[in-house]
């Protein structure tokens, strides 16, 4: 079939409504207090960060332990009704979107530190710990690295599913570098540990595979990560030039030069004008970027690389540096940046984000391409990215409900620009919902019959957030033995790959 | 055991499609195949003899390298000593570097799927780390991409991670995408030596606390004296080298610089590998057992190297009869668990006659026996020789 057409069924084709008995059930479980049914709490949980869809479960329950995880899962198994996993609600790609009349968990109550090991280098969690609560924990010594912008909120088991990032990962790398143990359910009910403290448990790198499978091969109930000694010292700096193009060539040239920067981010004019307005920290607003470069380490290495990176800036025409002079105004330098996707309303009414990622030595052409849609389409888009890895994240700024429709097509064709570029469509939101049509730009059918393949060994019957990452709902084979069909093959709801 | 050589088949398929319409074929015909790149590493069960070998040589192309991007993107077959030799010339590298084996023939494709490493991994991660796409040959006669070939990417499951570490059980790892690293500019060493494991232990933990930044941190354990390695590279390594040598003396080791240390650390690489009729067992501890791990070194008659930071390393056991392997290593394992020792080369008896995996029947192995059986229903790829039989 052609992968480009809408799926044959919708994603989130509505099961009937929960029965009093798995309700009976799932309050046993939990408590009664820790069972939402009312209209009015369901709402609560309809949308994730990404407001644009919205689906009422049957019902939101807050487990509060592994054990309750578990007989939560083995309920919903039972009764064959399918479930979403949830942490803060904060992703942005849809991946915590509900199926309807289906059972959302909610990680929230399972808020506990289970273990500090600094002699070992790791922190041991319930998956609804806040990423900034695992710093803390194991601060003023060690830190996490991942740092996503919503870390003061989002969770660890969010984060897990999603494989998130943040500023710091060009050097430090993602969530999936940084797991080492996890305990999981699957979606029949089997409890299963993987890895541990230690590094290298023999077998197949299940762990690889679960971080970044967006909640669809099970739920975590305890993450142990690995946490690492904070730096001597950190360096920061804002480097302005006329055009995001130069900025662009000073990344590369710091790159291959051999300067891995904790973090190297560029905000383009349009952002510039957006955040400072919200912040005012003094960015001049008549430039056309702005490159914050952060090297952080040993003293003595980074005082070294400190004036090499200054020079290839000037080498590349910035226009002006600015030294953060102290951590107040490194702090201030920080909140501009991380205010951009919020100093947004500022200029627009609406935007929509997106997470495409690209080479770094194609930056100057997608953003021409950029540009070119940006006109074709009569909308502004904002550019601010994680330079040093490629990960755009281009806001398409728009007023009004009655340019929403266009405004996707244009991120959509952003995105396109990204793949035909030999990236990705997405660097760290996931595909979730809202990028799993663009999913067969990057992959072609026996790609995506492999993933089934991970898919069915962990979660045969497809009740774990079903709908989400794969293009077009799939049905497992049996394995091995013979050829059984599924009720909804066998009712023409679905089809087999 | 071995059948002579002419008895069994060998193909080298040239294309990824050809790997995997021949893993079809075979699975069809319930063939197993013995998918291998240049055999430096027999490890796992022996397995039963295949009746073909799959290998790697005609698929030895640098694909691509993309300077300005710092990856790469290699055919399996190509030697990683080659590569590197390509990749020095524009000042970059890939940062693995485990034991080449004989003649330097190891190759990327086997690397990954050994997920072996060497020292650089401290700084740089294990193969899982560094890969960032696949392209995987199936015994269902498809060939399927996963990830992609830029350094950040969630778009679809990580089949990457998947195949590094799966001993050909699932497929052939037919290309991959790796990110790659600028050469550091310099390079220094600080080395701090000790005949107490206690304070060796300490003094490597120093270091891994420390805010200096290493490019790898190493132990060693051998004839009653240990020495912690911490090497450096980037703009300033000397005078990273010289904190880093305060510090161990503060830690109560005899310090020192080195200033020619590409001995050291090669040695260090090489004692990942076995002498012929001896056995290394990798143990995946915690860096709080380091002092014990090395007493069980020394109680076994053998050595260790290991990754300090990280809780790897490798126990070597000297030739013996393999029955006294056997028996060593079951010792080794009793005084470190329930951390994981794995027996990497070893004699084919000592590999029967123990499981060289250590793992338990536990719900992980259920799972993993599943996902074999989603990628490689017939078992025809590589068959018997990984985790619980796989």
């Amino acid at each position: 079939m052609n992968q480009s057409q809408p799926p044959t069924v919708p994603a989130d084709a509505a099961p009937p409504p929960l029965t009093p008995a798995l309700l009976a059930r799932l309050q046993a479980v939990c408590g009664h207090d820790h069972v939402y049914t009312d209209a009015d709490q369901l709402r609560t949980y309809e949308s994730d960060g990404l407001l644009q869809y919205r689906a009422t479960p049957g019902a939101v329950v807050l487990p509060a332990s592994a054990a309750e995880v578990r007989d939560v899962v083995r309920a919903c198994s039972d009764a064959g009704i399918p479930w979403v996993a949830r942490g803060a609600g904060s992703g942005l790609s849809g991946g915590a979107l509900p199926v309807a009349q289906g059972v959302l968990i909610a990680l929230t109550r399972m808020r506990a530190v289970l273990e500090v090991d600094l002699p070992n280098q790791r922190i041991v969690v319930q998956p609804g710990v806040t990423n900034t609560e695992v710093s803390l924990a194991v601060g003023p010594t060690h830190f996490y690295p991942p740092d996503p912008s919503s870390q003061i909120v989002c969770s660890i088991g969010g984060n897990v599913a999603e494989n998130s990032g943040g500023a710091h990962c060009f050097k430090y790398g993602f969530t999936t570098n940084y797991v080492t143990g996890l305990e999981i359910v699957l979606a029949d009910g089997a409890v299963v540990t993987l890895g541990g403290k230690e590094l290298d448990h023999p077998g197949y790198d299940l762990l690889g595979a679960f971080v970044g499978s967006e909640g669809t091969l099970g739920i975590c109930t305890s993450v142990t990560l690995r946490v690492i000694p904070v730096p001597e010292a950190i360096k920061t700096m804002v480097a302005f030039f006329d055009t995001t193009a130069q900025a662009g060539e000073a990344v590369s040239e710091i790159v291959s030069g051999g300067v891995i920067p904790g973090a190297i981010e560029m905000m383009d004019n349009l952002t510039i004008q957006a955040a400072e307005q919200a912040v005012g920290a003094g960015f001049p607003t008549d430039v056309g970027a702005a490159l914050i470069i952060e090297l952080d380490g040993s003293r003595v290495e980074c005082e070294a690389c400190f004036d090499d990176v200054v020079a290839i800036c000037e080498r590349n025409g910035a226009i002006g540096i600015r030294i953060a002079e102290d951590e107040a105004d490194r702090a201030l330098i920080w909140r501009t940046r991380k205010a951009a996707f919020a100093a947004m309303g500022r200029i627009a009414s609406n935007y929509y984000v997106q997470d495409g990622v690209i080479p770094r030595t194609k930056l100057p052409e997608v953003l021409a391409r950029i540009e070119q849609l940006s006109d074709e389409y009569g909308m502004r888009v904002a550019n601010v990215f994680h330079a040093g890895d490629g990960n755009l994240h281009p806001l398409v700024l728009y007023d009004g409900e009655a340019e929403a429709a266009g405004a996707e097509e244009l991120a959509g064709r952003i995105v396109e620009a990204c793949v035909d570029a030999g990236g990705s469509i997405t660097g760290e939101h996931g595909v979730g919902v809202d990028k799993k049509r663009y999913m067969p730009r990057m992959f072609e059918e026996p790609d995506l019959a492999a993933f089934q393949m991970l898919r069915c060994a962990f979660d045969p019957r497809g009740l774990a957030n079903p709908g989400k990452v794969m293009p077009t709902p799939r049905l497992c084979g049996e394995v091995p033995g013979p050829y059984r069909r599924h009720p909804l093959e066998r009712d023409g709801v679905a089809e087999r790959f | 055991m071995a059948h002579p050589a002419n008895t069994i088949r060998s193909e080298a398929p040239a294309t990824a499609l050809d790997a995997a319409e021949l893993l079809h074929a075979c699975a069809l015909e319930r063939t197993a195949v013995r998918i291998a790149g240049s055999g430096t590493k027999a490890w796992g069960y022996p397995g039963a003899e295949p009746a073909l070998r799959l290998q790697t040589t005609a698929l030895q192309a640098i694909v691509e390298h993309n300077e300005g991007d710092l990856t790469a993107v290699l055919q399996p077959g190509v030697a990683l000593g080659e590569l590197d030799d390509v990749l020095a010339a524009a000042g970059q590298m890939l940062a693995l570097d485990p034991p080449l084996g004989a003649q330097d023939k190891a190759t990327v494709g086997g690397v990954i799927a050994a997920a072996d490493s060497g020292p650089l991994r401290h700084r740089y991660g294990a193969p899982r780390d560094l890969v960032l796409g696949v392209t995987v040959a199936l015994s269902d006669g498809t060939v399927a991409h996963a990830g992609g070939k830029v350094i950040k990417n969630v778009a679809g499951y990580d089949l990457a991670k998947l195949f590094s570490g799966s001993f050909g059980t699932l497929g052939l790892i037919a290309e991959v995408a790796m990110r790659l690293h600028p050469r550091p500019r310099s390079q220094a060493t600080a080395t701090g030596t000790t005949d107490d494991p206690a304070t060796l232990a300490t003094a490597a933990g120093v270091l891994a606390h420390s805010s200096l930044e290493l490019q790898s941190l190493d132990v060693r354990w051998r004839s009653s004296l240990g020495m912690v390695l911490a090497r450096f590279g980037g703009v300033a390594a000397g005078d990273q080298a010289a904190a880093a040598r305060r510090l161990l003396s503060r830690a109560g080791v005899q310090a020192a610089a080195v200033e020619d240390d590409e001995p050291l650390w090669e040695a260090q690489r090489a004692a990942q590998r076995s002498a012929e009729g001896g056995a290394i067992v990798r143990v995946s501890g915690r860096p709080s057992q380091l002092a014990d791990a090395c007493v069980a070194a020394q109680v076994a008659g053998g050595s260790l190297v290991g990754r300090a930071a990280l809780g790897v390393s490798w126990i070597a056991l000297p030739a013996a009869a393999p029955g006294e392997l056997v028996t060593s290593i079951a010792r080794v394992r009793k005084v470190l668990a329930p951390s994981p020792c794995v027996v990497l080369d070893a004699p084919a008896y000592v590999r029967t006659h123990l499981d060289p995996w250590d793992h338990p029947e536990d719900a992980a192995l259920v799972l993993m026996r599943r996902v074999k059986a989603r990628f490689d229903p017939t078992a025809t790829c590589n068959p018997a020789i990984f985790v619980g039989g796989i």
